[in-house]
């Protein structure tokens, strides 16, 4: 059974995967993939998105996140603005909403948010006329990422369906785990989670996937491996005692991988811990696509801005 | 003499065990007479057909904000939400600024509340100075000026050696000691319910479990000390059995439950979007947990309803989930919320719940309201049961609109409220 592409995204905006449907994910995998042709021009920018304003508001440090967003956007054409502010001094300055309310006064057609906290992109969503489109938001949800995710495996496999994809690490504390678990269970993957008891949340399994405590019984025979950053800074001392007895249980080694099946997909969300969450020879080995996921991040967020601003099928190349 | 007098309405009184077609007379602020067929031509007549006439419903936990939170609530304000929405009483906890931790502030908050000469206000006063949790506040000079229980809600009384000292101390008043029952290390800044809900919305949960080793050391410590506990806003289903296990010990423990808490899961959240009016302290719970507390008020466990009126200004609440303040109002909406949900819905008995909101609260509290016996304050709530009406925030008197329940339909309504003989609230028939 493959799944249907929907003709249309049916919401203005894009705040989770939570809110898709496989059919529309299906359709921003599809046109994702037409973009991706773009990159391979010698002119590698179309005019879809041409006299389109696109606000990047990135509340909380991201460089990759919002150097994506930027290509995707020059790439359609867009007119890009950046709004880089911490959150933190909110109790100082501006809240949130003036904020948004403050540029959405300049008519831009999207707001890309990334934010520290969970569920500010549906708050503005509510209120907001332009689009607003979730680069991240606290331990929620990250959509662009699992689609790019999902990207990469499908470019690798040719399906998503059947594939047995494990994610390893702070599942607490991960937004890329939940968009995915929520994405590839959608589009008929078996997803496996594992990581230190002490930092799964309670009803995982109700989002659609199963959860290990030891990390070589989710890895045997996996088709994809997904290594999750170990965010340090998010940490208190009391979740796990130490990094290096974090390596000791959980990190991908050369040793762990060949418990999985002999061509798996190593993949990783970035910026890795090289030495924590995973061995150097395994994120620079063959099995090693993480650099394509970031090729394939460009391509899918391409493919969500045009299809939020209303595109369907293949962008015109002129 | 004034003179009132409530004419053809059903007088439901859990305290004299009458549900009946009465009129009642009421002479100089006080209940004169409860009979069948009374005339008196020099009384003022309100007419009660078709509504119950019950003895004046308490609020035993709300926030009134003033001294300190004016721009939230106030106490002329808190006090007009209060009978508007069939409260005669309310009892205010001690977290303003300043706290009331003395005297001077119990003295201050009753003097406003004369002069606002709307519900009464029955100051509770802080179990600690400052609510720091360090050294003992001045419980007798406050009992003296008018507290009638001590507490530091908002925040639990987290040491052990504090509460025991307090529960000890506050018998020489027989006054209770209201526990915010919760162990911070275990809500360890999360910000609603521990469960699949707070999973799938990536927002760091508060476990039951937060709640009820919290009420366990109150238990034991009420049982070691002998003095009266009452928990407030209890959420949790070991929370409850912990209440229930007490009870039947012979312990003074009593607990209250919220309107949020009995109607509204931890779907709302979500089901919301992230709205704040739905974060509150503590969470609304799962499934699982809002069954074991209607279960609790059905079986007797839960000894009186409570809004936790909690009011803050929408600027505050217009705040990501996670920065935005704990609390929702709640004394406008109570009376029709529980009454379609645990009357309507639940079948608990009229009786019952006119305990729930008025003579349970008055036994525990030791206050003087609660019965329409002779000789009693008249502070009566009229009740139009059959009463349909759309929650509208606009037309709330009190100066916060954070409430979870906005645009609801409910059946249940208060019809106007009396206070020591004075109708201080009429509901506008449309």
């Amino acid at each position: 059974m493959s799944v249907k592409p929907a003709s249309r995204l049916r919401g203005k905006d894009l705040v989770g995967i939570d809110p898709l449907t496989a059919g529309e994910i299906q359709l921003i995998l599809d046109t994702a993939e037409q973009m991706r042709e773009i990159a391979e021009r010698p002119i590698k920018k179309v005019p879809a998105l041409r006299g389109k304003t696109v606000v990047n508001l990135f509340m909380e440090a991201s460089t990759r996140t919002r150097f994506s967003f930027e290509v995707a956007e020059k790439r359609l054409s867009a007119d890009s603005l950046n709004f880089a502010a911490s959150a933190s001094s909110v109790s100082k300055g501006e809240t949130l909403l003036d904020t948004a309310l403050n540029l959405e006064a300049m008519q831009p057609d999207f707001i890309v948010l990334r934010h520290q906290y969970a569920g500010a992109p549906h708050q503005l969503a509510r209120i907001l006329k332009s689009s607003v489109v979730n680069a991240g938001d606290g331990a929620h949800e990250h959509p662009t990422q699992a689609l790019l995710d999902a990207l990469t495996i499908r470019l690798k496999r040719g399906t998503l369906e059947g594939q047995v994809v494990t994610i390893v690490g702070d599942l607490q504390h991960s937004r890329v785990v939940r968009s995915n678990v929520l994405l590839l269970s959608r589009m008929g993957a078996e997803v496996r989670v594992a990581g230190p008891p002490s930092l799964i949340p309670p009803g995982m399994e109700a989002m659609g996937c199963r959860v290990f405590h030891h990390v070589e019984e989710a890895i045997a025979g996996a088709d994809v491996v997904m290594m999750l950053r170990i965010q340090l800074e998010r940490q208190g001392r009391m979740n796990f005692p130490t990094v290096r007895e974090y390596y000791d249980f959980f990190a991908l080694t050369p040793e762990r991988l060949k418990l999985a099946r002999k061509d798996c997909l190593v993949m990783h969300p970035g910026p890795m811990n090289r030495g924590v969450e995973i061995d150097s020879r395994v994120a620079d080995g063959p099995h090693s696509v993480i650099l394509e996921q970031v090729t394939n991040g460009v391509a899918v967020r391409m493919a969500v801005l045009y299809l939020l601003a209303g595109g369907h099928g293949e962008p015109a190349s002129d | 003499m004034s003179r009132l007098l409530i004419k053809h309405g059903r007088v439901v009184d859990p305290s004299q065990r009458i549900d009946a077609g009465l009129n009642v007379l009421v002479v100089d602020g006080k209940v004169a007479r409860l009979a069948e067929r009374i005339e008196d031509r020099d009384a003022e007549v309100l007419d009660a057909t078709g509504l119950v006439v019950a003895p004046g419903f308490i609020d035993p936990h709300v926030h009134l904000r003033e001294p300190g939170f004016e721009y939230k609530e106030t106490i002329a304000s808190g006090a007009a939400a209060a009978v508007a929405g069939g409260f005669a009483a309310v009892c205010c906890m001690p977290n303003t600024r300043p706290a009331n931790d003395n005297a001077a502030v119990t003295e201050f908050i009753r003097s406003r509340a004369a002069d606002t000469g709307l519900a009464r206000v029955y100051p509770v006063g802080a179990v600690s100075k400052n609510l720091e949790g360090g050294e003992l506040a001045e419980m007798g000079e406050m009992a003296r000026a008018g507290a009638v229980a001590f507490s530091d809600d908002g925040k639990p009384v987290h040491n052990g050696y504090l509460m025991r000292r307090a529960l000890e101390y506050a018998r020489l008043f027989d006054a209770p000691v209201i526990d915010h029952c919760e162990d911070p290390t275990l809500v360890a800044g999360g910000v609603m319910h521990e469960g699949a809900v707070s999973t799938r919305l990536g927002l760091r949960g508060i476990p039951a479990v937060s709640e009820e080793v919290a009420v366990a050391r109150d238990v034991a410590l009420a049982q070691l000390t002998g003095g009266s506990l009452h928990v407030a806003h209890i959420s949790t289903r070991g929370g409850l059995e912990r209440v229930r296990e007490a009870k039947g010990s012979g312990a003074a423990v009593t607990c209250e439950a919220t309107p949020h808490h009995l109607a509204l899961t931890d779907e709302a959240v979500a089901d919301s979007s992230y709205d704040t009016d739905t974060k509150m302290s503590p969470p609304l719970r799962s499934a699982e947990h809002v069954e074991a507390l209607i279960r609790g008020v059905l079986d007797g466990t839960v000894d009186c309803f409570a809004t936790d009126h909690a009011p803050h200004h929408a600027d505050e609440k217009a705040l990501e989930f996670d920065l935005a303040p704990f609390g929702v109002v709640g004394l406008e909406t109570a009376v029709p919320v529980t009454y379609d949900l645990m009357v309507r819905r639940h079948k608990l008995p009229l009786r019952l719940f006119v305990a729930l909101w008025s003579t349970n609260a008055a036994r525990l509290l030791r206050l003087p309201g609660g019965t329409l016996k002779v000789g009693s304050p008249a502070d009566i709530t009229l009740l139009d049961l059959d009463a349909r009406a759309t929650v509208n925030p606009d037309r709330f008197r009190s100066l916060s609109r954070n409430t979870p329940f906005a645009g609801q339909r409910l059946r249940g309504w208060p019809a106007a409220t009396v206070v020591g003989g004075r109708v201080v609230w009429k509901r506008d028939r449309k």
